[in-house]
C-alpha cells in the first residue's frame, strides 16, 4: 500500500504551540528590538519583558471534585483574546496584544495587615505550595457575557492558612500589579489604581475560591492575570483580581476599584444574580462567548450556578440591597 | 460639477456606503466576528450609524469652504439615509439578539435604562427625517418648515453621542473622539451664524437712512 506523506514539512520546522500563541508578542518584541538597536540602550528595559511571556509552562494538575461537570470549556483562543484587563487597554482585544509587556518574574506576593507576622511569598514557592487542581468553572462577566474556563490552582483557603491571619481579620483585600512602564494604558482610564478587590473572610475561605496560576494546564497567559490571580466563580468576573502582588487582611470592608468608581453599578458583593439588574442592562441573560450570534443568549443562573455551595454564606442577607 | 458627474459619482458612493454592511455579513458567514459576535454586530452598526450621521453633518461646513464645493449638498441626503439605515440595524440587534422580540423586556429597558431611552429618541428623530427626506416632502412642508424640522438632526446626533457615553463604563473615555467631531461640527455652525448676524447688522449700519 502506498502511503503518501501529506506534505514536505519537517517536524523541526513546525512552530511550537507556545511560540505560535505568542506570535504577536514575538513580532512586537522583534520590532521593539529593532527600535532598540536604533534608539540605543535606554529602550532595552522595555524590550526585555517578552522573556516572561514566551514560556508557556505546563502545569501538572490533579482532578478535583470541586470542578463543575457537564459544561464544555470555551476555546483557549477565546479565553486568551477576549479579556477585560484595563491595565492593558479598555478594548477586549487589547490585553492579548499588550500584556506581553508584563514582567512576571521575579514576582512576589506580600501579605500584611491582620496577620501574625508580615510575609512575602515568591511565586515559585506559591506554585509548589499545594498540588495544582484543574477546576472547570463558569465565568460570568458583569457585562452580561460568559465563558467556561478550565482553571488550574488550589483553594485560596490553603494559602490563607499559610498567611496565619488573626481573628480580627474580617476581610481580605487583593492588590494588583501597577507599573506605568509596563501598563501605560492605566493613564487612559480614570480609576483609582492599583486595581483593588476584596472578599469577606468566609468567602475567601470557601473551597470554591481558587488561587489560580494557570488555565488549560499551562501557566496563565499574561492577559488572563499572570502569574497569580483569584477566581471566585459565583461572583461577577471583576471580583477576581488579576496579577496579584499584595494580600492584605483587614478589619473593615476594603476599597474595591469598580465599587469606588460607580457604587450604584458595582456592589462590593457582586454575586451573580439574574434578579438584580445592573442599572444599565438586565442580568437575566448572558451572551455565551464563542457561540454563533443567533444562539448566544442563555439564561443566567443564581450565584452563577453555585448556589448549592455558596447560598448559605448569605443567609438572612438582602441580596437586593447587598448587590 | 456637472449633473452627469454627480450622477456617476453617486453610483460609486452608494455601494461604498454598503461596504461596512458587506464586511459585517461576510465576517458573519466566515465566523470572523470574534468571541462575542453579538457585541461586535452591535458595535459596528452603532459606530457606522454615528459615522454617517457625522459625515452628513460635515457636508455644510465643507461646502462653505469654497463655492466650488457646492455640489457636495447632493450627497447629504444619501449619507443621512445611510445613517438611518445603520441605526435601524443597530436597533434590530437590540430587538432581536438582546431581547429576542420580548416586548415586555424591551418596554422595561426603555423605561428603566436612560441609554436605551436616549438611543431610541435619536432613532425616532432619524425616522422622522428619513420619512420627510423626499422632494415631495420638501414641497409639501414648505422649505422653511422642512429646514426647521431637519435641524432636529443636531438633536439626534447629540442624543447618539450621549447614548454612547452612557453605555461605556464610568471612567472609560473612548467616546471622546466622536464627541470632539460633533462639537466641532456644531461650533462651526454657531460661528457661521454669528458671522452672518454680524455681517447683516454691519450692512444695516452702513446703509444710510
Amino acid at each position: 500500500m502506498l502511503i503518501r506523506k501529506s506534505n514536505g514539512i519537517a517536524s523541526s520546522e513546525i512552530t511550537s504551540l507556545s511560540d505560535y500563541r505568542n506570535r504577536r508578542a514575538f513580532m512586537q518584541g522583534a520590532a521593539l528590538a529593532g527600535v532598540t538597536a536604533l534608539a540605543g540602550a535606554r529602550l532595552l528595559d522595555v524590550a526585555a519583558p517578552r522573556e516572561g511571556v514566551q514560556a508557556a509552562t505546563k502545569l501538572a494538575t490533579v482532578p478535583s471534585k470541586l470542578s463543575t461537570s457537564g459544561i464544555t470549556p470555551t476555546s483557549f483562543q477565546d479565553i486568551t483574546t477576549y479579556n477585560n484587563f484595563y491595565e492593558f487597554g479598555t478594548d477586549k482585544s487589547d490585553p492579548a496584544k499588550n500584556a506581553w509587556r508584563l514582567q512576571t518574574r521575579p514576582w512576589t506576593v506580600s501579605v500584611e495587615g491582620e496577620v501574625k507576622k508580615k510575609k512575602t511569598f515568591d511565586i515559585d514557592a506559591l506554585l509548589k505550595l499545594r498540588p495544582m487542581e484543574e477546576r472547570i468553572y463558569r465565568h460570568r462577566c458583569v457585562e452580561a457575557w460568559s465563558m467556561v474556563i478550565p482553571w488550574d490552582g488550589y483553594s485560596l483557603a490553603e494559602f490563607i492558612k499559610e498567611c496565619e491571619p488573626l481573628s480580627t481579620a474580617k476581610y481580605v483585600q487583593f492588590l494588583s500589579y501597577e507599573n506605568l512602564n509596563q501598563e501605560p494604558w492605566i493613564k487612559e482610564i480614570s480609576l483609582d489604581w492599583p486595581y483593588s478587590e476584596g472578599l469577606r473572610m468566609d468567602e475567601a475561605m470557601h473551597p470554591l475560591t481558587l488561587l489560580t496560576f494557570g488555565l488549560y494546564g499551562q501557566a496563565l497567559p499574561n492577559q488572563d492575570g499572570a502569574p497569580v490571580r483569584v477566581v471566585v466563580p459565583w461572583k461577577y468576573g471583576f471580583k477576581s483580581a488579576k496579577s496579584i502582588v499584595k494580600v492584605r487582611f483587614v478589619k473593615k470592608q476594603p476599597r474595591t476599584t469598580w465599587n469606588e468608581s460607580a457604587p450604584n453599578e458595582y456592589g462590593f458583593y457582586s454575586n451573580v444574580n439574574p434578579s438584580v439588574d445592573h442599572p444599565r442592562w438586565s442580568q437575566k441573560y448572558e451572551r455565551v462567548i464563542g457561540a454563533p450570534f443567533w444562539k448566544a443568549r442563555q439564561a443566567t443562573l443564581m450565584f452563577n450556578g453555585y448556589g448549592d455551595q455558596v447560598a448559605s454564606l448569605y443567609a438572612g442577607m438582602d441580596l437586593r440591597k447587598n448587590f | 460639477m456637472k449633473n452627469r458627474w454627480i450622477r456617476g459619482l453617486k453610483w460609486i458612493v452608494f455601494p461604498a456606503c454598503l461596504v461596512p454592511l458587506g464586511l459585517l455579513v461576510a465576517d458573519g458567514f466566515t465566523n470572523q466576528l470574534g468571541p462575542d459576535p453579538v457585541a461586535e454586530i452591535t458595535h459596528r452598526t452603532g459606530f457606522w450609524a454615528l459615522y454617517f450621521l457625522l459625515a452628513s453633518l460635515a457636508i455644510t461646513p465643507l461646502r462653505r469652504l469654497h463655492s466650488r464645493l457646492a455640489w457636495l449638498i447632493r450627497f447629504r441626503r444619501m449619507l443621512g439615509l445611510f445613517a438611518f439605515f445603520y441605526a435601524c440595524l443597530h436597533l434590530l440587534t437590540w430587538v432581536w439578539l438582546f431581547s429576542e422580540f420580548d416586548l415586555h423586556a424591551m418596554a422595561h429597558d426603555f423605561v428603566k435604562r436612560p441609554f436605551i431611552t436616549v438611543g431610541i429618541f435619536a432613532w425616532v428623530i432619524l425616522l422622522a427625517l428619513a420619512a420627510t427626506s423626499t422632494q415631495w416632502a420638501v414641497r409639501t412642508l414648505g422649505g422653511k418648515r422642512w429646514q426647521w424640522l431637519h435641524r432636529a438632526v443636531y438633536l439626534a446626533a447629540t442624543a447618539a453621542v450621549i447614548h454612547y457615553w452612557w453605555i461605556v463604563k464610568p471612567g472609560v473615555r473612548t467616546p471622546w473622539k466622536v464627541t470632539a467631531v460633533l462639537v466641532v461640527l456644531l461650533l462651526l455652525r454657531l460661528a457661521w451664524k454669528a458671522k452672518e448676524t454680524a455681517r447683516k447688522s454691519q450692512a444695516r449700519v452702513t446703509v444710510p437712512a
